[in-house]
């Protein structure tokens, strides 16, 4: 802050309060016996044969103002508000100080909290019936809006409770996932494919989950599917994790698993994003995160 | 009572002193602001926003996000562990009006760009219960089928250019044709990605 503007605030703020004072003392009426002097009861306005009192300020009402008075002089003393003037605040008080001071009070608290975890694998974590009790408030607070509160997923946001995996359901895949985030690169294929191409690729797709598919169609799908789907999804179908390409034969559909849902799938491609929150969470959090979500797809076991 | 009698008696006498008393706090608290390098100049990377997100924060403003969603991460703790680093008047330099709100009925949006995926913004928005099943935001399905004309794109930034945003003569040139056409769900959505992404802090 330049000096300018400085002076500025604290001239102002000085002759704001000088002017206070001076409106509140150079209007009190200190209070006299009216009996005494008659002509000081009222103000001396008449109208219409009515008068006003002229009664002094109650005493605990000007007591209080008082009090403000000087609560608004010690507070510029002790904080900065004159300007410049950084006040007399031990340590100095700012907004970002007093946020710092919280946040350390925090991690403190946190490094408590989480630090036996840090260390702990994801394995051996998910069995941790504490850890897994924070874990839970933390996928509610940062994972449920796409992945459902109970990790069930939603259509477009993968199911994360079964034991399909798009990405790898390893400790260290799940992790990966989280701290780097995914994204999904089917590509369009309605301009090489063609509607024709489209509706027998999908009967293809419909046999490898073994459901209701026209056979001869599936044949001539079988070949599309051999030209331009095995480099992702696998000659068997199979998929896999290090593209993100889904298992096409569990019958499992992270979008519509109907033949019109596949249709749009071929036509339109997908591209599903996982937001990388390296950046947005604390690594101590992802780790404790990775472990509830691995906890979430095994198998569950009885607590004694 | 002579001194009373004065001013009750002299409204123009009145009207001033009126205006001097209430003045104070104006002149103290707002004034300096607009000559403090603190909150005049932008946060380092800051640019003007593109047609497209300018576009979409107009929808934003049309749609009235502002009086359920605030702008404004304060420097508590608790606020910045579910949000990101607090704003600061830098990174609202550019923004006519501002869109910092006074009322959260749903989450602050300071730092909501990146933060979730470009579909689950789509899904979001066209129905909220979709994705969050206790949502009480309105749906905005017409966002799909609304499409933007492009006609004042150019007219808006030379707008934004007189109150003292930097758009170049290119920026502005051709920005209408840029736009044109584009889905009002894909511009908003432009807008809420690239919102306070520009400073970082891990929650």
């Amino acid at each position: 802050m330049s000096t300018f503007w400085s002076l500025w605030i604290i001239g102002l703020t000085l002759i704001n309060m000088a002017l206070v004072l001076w409106v509140l003392l150079a209007n009190r009426k200190v209070a006299v016996r009216d009996d005494e002097t008659p002509e000081n009861r009222t103000t001396g306005h008449v109208y219409d044969g009515i008068e006003e009192y002229d009664n002094p300020l109650p005493r605990w009402w000007f007591k209080m103002f008082i009090a403000t008075f000087i609560f608004a002089a010690v507070y510029l003393i002790i904080y900065p508000g004159m300007g410049s003037f950084k006040g007399l605040y031990p340590g100095g008080w700012t907004q970002e100080l007093e946020l710092e001071r919280h946040q350390q009070q925090a991690d403190a608290r946190y490094a408590e909290q989480f630090g036996e975890y840090n260390a702990m694998p994801i394995e051996q974590l998910a069995q941790d019936q504490q850890a897994m009790k924070m874990g839970l408030r933390l996928f509610a607070n940062n994972c449920a809006v796409c992945h459902g509160a109970d990790g069930g997923g939603n259509y477009g946001f993968p199911n994360l409770t079964d034991s399909d995996w798009i990405w790898g359901g390893s400790p260290e895949q799940i992790k990966q996932s989280i701290v780097q985030g995914r994204k999904a690169v089917m590509p369009p294929w309605a301009a090489i494919l063609g509607d024709e191409g489209i509706a027998e690729t999908t009967e293809y797709v419909l046999s490898l989950s073994d459901r209701d598919h026209k056979a001869e169609m599936a044949e001539r799908g079988a070949e599309h599917y051999k030209r331009n789907c095995v480099a992702c999804h696998g000659a068997d179908g199979t998929g896999n994790p290090m593209l993100g390409a889904p298992n096409l034969t569990d019958d499992i559909w992270l979008y519509s698993g109907e033949p019109s849902g596949i249709r749009t799938t071929l036509r339109e491609g997908r591209n599903g994003v996982m937001p990388a929150q390296k950046d947005l969470l604390k690594e101590s959090r992802i780790h404790l995160l990775a472990a509830y979500v691995y906890s979430l797809s095994q198998p569950y076991e009885a607590q004694e | 009572m002579k001194n009373h009698d004065l001013v009750e008696k002299n409204i123009g006498l009145m009207t001033v002193l009126v205006v001097i008393a209430i003045s104070f706090g104006g002149l103290v608290e707002i004034v300096p602001q607009f000559f403090l390098k603190e909150t005049t100049e932008p946060v380092a990377g800051l640019k003007p926003l593109p047609p497209l997100e300018l576009e979409g924060r107009d929808i934003y403003i049309r749609e009235g996000c502002h009086v359920c969603h605030t702008q404004m991460v304060r420097p508590l703790r608790a606020e910045v562990e579910r949000y990101g680093h607090y704003s600061v008047a830098g990174e609202s330099v550019y923004e006519h009006p501002f869109l910092w709100g006074s009322k959260r009925t749903g989450p602050d949006l300071a730092r909501v760009g990146g933060r979730y995926s470009d579909d689950w913004h789509k899904v979001h928005l066209f129905d909220p219960r979709i994705v969050v099943p206790e949502s009480n935001m309105p749906a905005f399905p017409w966002l799909y089928d609304n499409k933007l004309d492009g006609k004042h794109t150019e007219n808006k930034m030379r707008a934004m250019r007189k109150v003292g945003v930097p758009y170049t003569d290119e920026d502005i040139e051709g920005a209408g044709d840029k736009v044109k056409g584009v889905t009002e769900m894909d511009a908003l959505v432009a807008y809420l990605q690239q919102l306070g992404t520009l400073l970082q802090e891990k929650r």
